[in-house]
């Protein structure tokens, strides 16, 4: 299972505590992993990636093993502990503001 | 015995305020949505229990809420504003085009008459319209066509920000963009067209424009659906025409510039406004909170003051941020950029902070319940 872990506003959205856990078909890939997460969870369409171009938001970041991944391809491999469920995936609210 | 629910839209979530008709003691609910901006927030006159909400976040965009219960519990409904087709660029700042981009709903307008239609204002400055209860969405396109390739935004963002719905003719629709102007359609938001004789803004090239206009709000008495009253950016302005011609009726404010308008809910020429220093202050003169009411429709004002702080009061009264009950004698509420909601049972005569402290306000409605 591929492990998520939200920011505080959409796990309130969504209605979980915790992280979240998510099976993915194939290729375990940012696109991949958020296209399984709005398919368990359709209020978060929109709010991590844009409904139209699918582009991530702009304070929308996202981490892994201690490494932004906000600028990878959607489509690129998420690294091995993630696809393994060792780590999670961070999907994180920038931080903004002073 | 009736009811007052106050429905408050702020910059960190929603609250609802209810008391009995005799609208002495309140009860304060929330925030619901802790933590996001509450733009709007609106009951449907059809179903007073069907409530929807414009809840957004600089961080994870817009979301709709939707409550069956009179706010007791909420569920998000759709979330796609997806403009129609290409829609092509707007005005930038800088004078170069710029492609239309959804950022937020300013304004939710629940039809008269079905709960399950509600209207959408959207920056960029588009009309949007559900009919399944706020589950999806469909631009009304033809509000852009109306020279929208020339339109700018403004300070506040190039927002479609009011709404009104004419209760005597269900294909008859008004809108208002910041900094467009007003506009109409007699065919239920198939076509539109500019409606701003009359308006005269010294800050655009063409003072007598067309389009270009930042009109704040406009309002309508549902026993007169052709008079409109309009706070524009700087004047007061009245139409007697459904909006084919305007005149001016800031008389003797002691300025003219300001964001919502309001009316009496059982004297249609009883109108009230909160007149703001200037466009580079966005506060009240002289550190004095003042309500203006005209019992004439406009011209001849008098401040209300009874209740409200007299000095050292630095907030500002957004456009959304004033509605009125219909009880006898009507009920007049505002929120401030300050936080708090003041309430008048007695048709402005005298003011009472209903609750101080919480986030800048957004927006006020008011239901009415039996």
């Amino acid at each position: 299972m591929i492990r998520v872990v939200l920011p505080t506003h959409l796990r309130t959205l969504a209605r979980v505590e915790g992280e979240v856990q998510l099976h993915v078909e194939g290729p375990v890939t940012q696109r991949t992993v958020l296209d399984a997460l709005e398919a368990s969870y359709p209020m978060l369409r929109g709010t991590i990636r844009d409904h139209s171009t699918q582009r991530r938001r702009a304070f929308v970041r996202v981490f892994a093993c201690e490494q932004d991944l906000s600028h990878a391809a959607p489509d690129a491999p998420l690294p091995d502990a993630v696809a393994a469920g060792a780590e999670p995936l961070l999907i994180v609210g920038a931080m903004a503001g002073g | 015995m009736s009811m007052v629910r106050v429905l408050v839209g702020t910059r960190k979530g929603a609250f609802i305020l209810t008391s009995d008709a005799k609208r002495a003691r309140w009860e304060v609910s929330g925030p619901v949505f802790g933590g996001w901006e509450l733009y709007h927030f609106q009951g449907s006159p059809a179903d007073p229990n069907r409530l929807y909400a414009s809840q957004s976040s600089g961080w994870f965009g817009q979301q709709i809420q939707r409550s069956n219960d009179g706010g007791q519990t909420w569920a998000p409904v759709g979330n796609a504003f997806v403009y129609d087709g290409d829609p092509g660029t707007h005005q930038w700042y800088d004078g170069t085009p710029r492609p239309w981009e959804f950022k937020r709903i300013w304004h939710l307008e629940p039809s008269l008459t079905d709960p399950d239609t509600v209207y959408a204002g959207a920056e960029d400055a588009a009309l949007f319209r559900s009919t399944d209860g706020g589950q999806t969405w469909q631009e009304l396109p033809g509000v852009r066509s109306v020279q929208g390739h020339l339109w700018q935004p403004g300070a506040g963002g190039m927002c479609l920000h009011t709404i009104v719905l004419d209760p005597s003719n269900p294909s008859r629709i008004f809108i208002a963009i910041s900094a467009a102007g007003t506009f109409r359609s007699d065919d239920s938001g198939q076509t539109w067209w500019p409606i701003n004789r009359g308006l005269r803004s010294e800050g655009i090239p063409n003072p007598t424009a067309e389009v270009g206009h930042c009109v704040h709000r406009i309002a309508m008495h549902a026993s007169r659906p052709h008079v409109l009253f309009m706070q524009k950016h700087w004047d007061v302005m009245r139409s007697d025409d459904a909006g084919e011609s305007w005149h001016e009726v800031s008389g003797d404010l002691p300025t003219d510039f300001g964001f919502p308008i309001a009316i009496h809910a059982h004297e249609p020429e009883t109108i009230y406004v909160v007149p703001i220093t200037s466009d580079a202050y966005h506060y009240p003169p002289e550190g004095k909170l003042r309500v203006y009411r005209s019992r004439m429709g406009g011209t001849e004002w008098e401040a209300l003051t009874r209740g409200l702080p007299q000095r050292d009061c630095y907030v500002n009264v957004l456009r959304d941020a004033m509605a009125v009950d219909t009880l006898e004698p009507c009920g007049v509420y505002f929120g401030t950029t300050g936080g708090q909601v003041y309430g008048s049972a007695d048709a402005g005569d005298s003011w009472t902070p209903i609750v101080r402290d919480l986030p800048p306000v957004l927006s006020v409605e008011v239901q009415t319940l039996p």
